[in-house]
């Protein structure tokens, strides 16, 4: 057992941290107030090869293992959550399924411009009606000839506004099945864009399916194989998530410990008084624990195990963590902590989504409680 | 011992709710998306008399005592959190200083306009480095004749630009503390020489507003002293004191409303083929809820009771305001995640009920705050002295 970073993984660590911090931290608070997707910074994110981050070498792409994506992640969390989400989105749940499932065809026709920013991925899921129930959705994909017809509507599609590939999942005869969608194509229509709580620089929009026809050459995978494809793209995400809270768990304490220290209160800096310590301490505690968690489910993945149920537990607890570490780091900054000049009080709204994203909590409950009793021969049921 | 509510409270409670009902409740996600006061709701208010509830009705007030204001507090509460903000403030810590400590003079000339609506109130404590540490304030009041000069800044004053009437704590003898030093004043705020600085741009009661106060050579009368001259802190002091039970009504009619919108979403929303409602996972939540909630309202009003029947209260009121807090952030936290990411929208109520809750927590004294209140309360009778 070594934790040790290699050379390459303390290269790729310091190449994130410089650049987030010099280009992305400082665009933060703005992204937030306006409600703007960060358009600029995702451009210059190609540069960085972080449109890329998971494609092979000799697919010219970065060809990073999921430990040093999800430092990458955690750099990006630690400047801008937004920003971190949006490129999470575009790499865990539409380059990664192309990679994994995508014919040659496919990837030859659409991994170059996911890799080098031409077009941004979104992962159409849910439903009004299928949310935590994902396999009640309810759009269909009709055989026309050598045809699908899509029809239906997805809600709260992160990236939606600025996606250049849709991955799609719909009932097909064979079952749920996933397909490649370009936004030009006739009668798809991007619909009403959500307002958040956080992640303002997300666009979240409801995307309408309007009898989409779609070439056979776009169904990604077999028919039926819709559902395997989307939880493995989710879980590989569900990782991406907790490197996110790592990231801006981090973050958020740096921000209360420069707070302690500069904000005098009874005649010294109330970082002297033993609650703020303690929540200080408490915070670096659950930080360290979610990167014992991250790594060890890097590691799974990059070692070709199966992480689905280490990816749960990583996303459930980073989830928890990043609430927990946002509302004390906000109370360390007392009345300030509630104001918008300051990063916590964006982190704290930014961060409440985790519990609820890429399935919520109860249904990370109800994954790892499933493993635990399938192990024991019993089937339960959400 | 008898828990129910004097008939006339109930009538009290049934009117408040009703305004709530029409009143408030249309301009609540309103006043939240332009960040804007309501003052017409405030105007309303006043008609009714909902702006000087505790008071005698000698002094403009409705005569509710503490009972009754908490009563109005939780209603508003439910509908809300902004409306509460500027009504509370007003009332609870503004007008309830002059009714403290006030002299007939000032109560007939200060608390009667307030309490009677004709004026809103607020209460000038905070400066930028005396937060949680009140005694550290720096604004200064000095003897010039037959009038008190004041010079300064406050911040974070819910209410500052609306105000006709701020109290204002301010040192008076820096070379005596909190205890001595610092003295209490009734400040009209058409004097010349006070001013408005920044307003502040908060996550949540962006109904409510919170004003930067500056006060630049604003000569104060020597009758506007409020409470006995050096004893400003503990007027102060026992004006918040009372206001934390209030405060906690407040947070009781959130988590309430909180509690009764899930129950009305887990049974209309299905997944699985089923309403929410029926998996564990959600109705635990739900029942958890409902536990802390008679907690609180329990709390809250056994100490409204203290506090009518002239009983110590500084702990239990410092509870209502901890606890009361807590429970509605925790109240909110699981209603979002009841609702999932229909919760996490601004389209919404649960989404505005969120970000009005975590104020709770830090306002009219931090949670931390209130941990010391009532340790240093609960070692004073031993003789051990607990420092903040």
């Amino acid at each position: 057992m070594d934790l040790t970073l290699s050379e390459e993984q303390s290269m790729f660590k310091k190449m994130f941290a410089d650049f987030c911090t010099k280009e992305i931290r400082p665009k933060g608070e703005h992204i937030d107030q306006a409600e703007e997707p960060p358009e600029d910074l995702l451009a210059k994110a190609v540069d960085q090869g972080f449109w890329a981050a998971l494609v092979p070498e000799e697919a010219e792409g970065c060809g990073m293992d999921v430990y040093t994506f999800t430092l990458m992640l955690e750099e990006l969390a630690r400047a801008d959550m937004s920003t971190a989400l949006i490129l999470s989105v575009h790499n865990c749940l539409v380059v990664k399924p192309l990679l994994l499932y995508g014919s040659d065809e496919q990837k030859k026709r659409y991994l170059e411009a996911l890799a080098l920013g031409e077009k941004l991925g979104a992962f159409a899921l849910t439903e009004a009606s299928a949310g935590s129930d994902a396999a009640a959705i309810k759009m269909t994909a009709t055989r026309n000839g050598s045809d699908y017809v899509l029809k239906g509507s997805k809600n709260w599609v992160s990236n939606g506004s600025l996606a250049g590939l849709f991955l799609v999942f719909a009932r097909a005869e064979g079952g749920i099945t996933a397909f490649l969608v370009e936004p030009e194509t006739a009668g798809v229509k991007v619909g009403y864009r959500e307002k958040t709580l956080g992640l303002r620089g997300v666009p979240a929009n409801t995307i309408y399916f309007d009898d989409v026809h779609i070439p056979e050459a776009n169904r990604l995978g077999a028919e039926g194989k819709g559902m395997e494809i989307a939880l493995k793209a989710l879980s590989l995400s569900r990782l991406g998530l907790a490197a996110i809270a790592l990231g801006a768990t981090e973050r958020s304490l740096e921000e209360a410990v420069q707070f302690s220290i500069e904000h005098i209160q009874f005649g010294g800096p109330i970082a002297l008084k033993q609650i703020i310590q303690n929540y200080v301490a408490d915070a670096k505690t659950q930080i360290e624990a979610l990167r014992s968690l991250v790594l060890h489910t890097a590691w799974l993945a990059d070692s070709g195990q199966d992480f689905g149920q280490e990816a749960s537990i990583a996303k459930l607890f980073g989830s928890r963590v990043a609430y927990e570490v946002t509302n004390r780091m906000l109370q360390v900054h007392g009345g300030y902590g509630y104001m918008k000049d300051y990063a916590i009080e964006r982190y704290y709204r930014d961060c409440r989504a985790l519990e609820i994203i890429e399935g919520t909590s109860q249904i990370q409950q109800f994954l790892i409680a499933r493993d635990i009793y399938k192990a024991q021969g019993l089937e339960i049921r959400p | 011992m008898d828990f129910s509510f004097p008939k006339e409270y109930q009538l009290f409670r049934r009117m408040v709710s009703d305004f709530a009902e029409n009143e408030v409740r249309p301009l609540a996600k309103a006043v939240d998306r332009e960040h804007r006061v309501p003052l017409e709701t405030v105007k309303k208010a006043a008609a009714l008399g909902l702006m000087g509830v505790p008071f005698p009705q000698k002094y403009g007030g409705m005569g509710g005592g503490e009972m009754g204001y908490c009563i109005m507090m939780e209603e508003l509460g439910r509908v809300c959190t902004s409306t509460a903000t500027v009504i509370g403030a007003h009332t609870g810590i503004a007008a309830m200083s002059i009714y403290l400590d006030g002299t007939e003079e000032q109560k007939q000339k200060f608390l009667v306009p307030l309490a009677s609506g004709r004026l809103i109130g607020a209460f000038g404590l905070t400066e930028a480095q005396a937060g949680s540490d009140a005694a550290a304030i720096k604004t200064t009041a000095v003897r010039d004749g037959n009038h008190f000069v004041i010079n300064g800044a406050k911040v974070f004053i819910t209410n500052g630009d609306i105000a006709g009437i701020m109290t204002v704590m301010a040192v008076t003898d820096p070379s005596l503390g909190a205890y001595g030093g610092i003295t209490a004043f009734i400040v009209e705020t058409d004097t010349p020489g006070f001013s408005i600085g920044s307003l502040e741009n908060k996550m949540g009661i962006r109904g409510s507003s919170t004003a930067e106060c500056v006060f630049q050579d604003v000569r104060v009368p020597k009758e506007n002293v409020l409470g006995q001259f050096g004893a400003g802190f503990l007027t102060f002091m026992k004006s918040l004191d009372i206001g934390r039970a209030s405060l906690g009504a407040a947070c009781l009619g959130g988590a309430q409303a909180a509690l009764e919108g899930c129950m009305e979403w887990t049974m209309a929303r299905e997944q699985f083929g089923v309403p929410v409602a029926t998996k564990q996972s959600v109705y635990f939540m739900i029942a958890d809820m409902a536990a802390e909630i008679e907690a609180l309202r329990s709390m809250i009003y056994r100490t409204a009771w203290l506090i009518d029947t002239h009983q110590p209260h500084i702990k239990e009121a410092a509870i209502c305001k901890l606890y009361g807090s807590e429970v509605a952030s925790r109240c909110v936290h699981k209603a979002m995640q009841i609702h999932g990411a229909l919760g996490y929208s601004r389209d919404y109520w649960v989404e505005r009920a969120y970000r009005d809750a975590r104020i709770a927590e830090i306002f009219e004294g931090t949670n931390e705050i209130q941990r010391v209140v009532l340790a240093s309360n609960l070692f004073r009778p031993y003789g051990m002295r607990i420092p903040s």
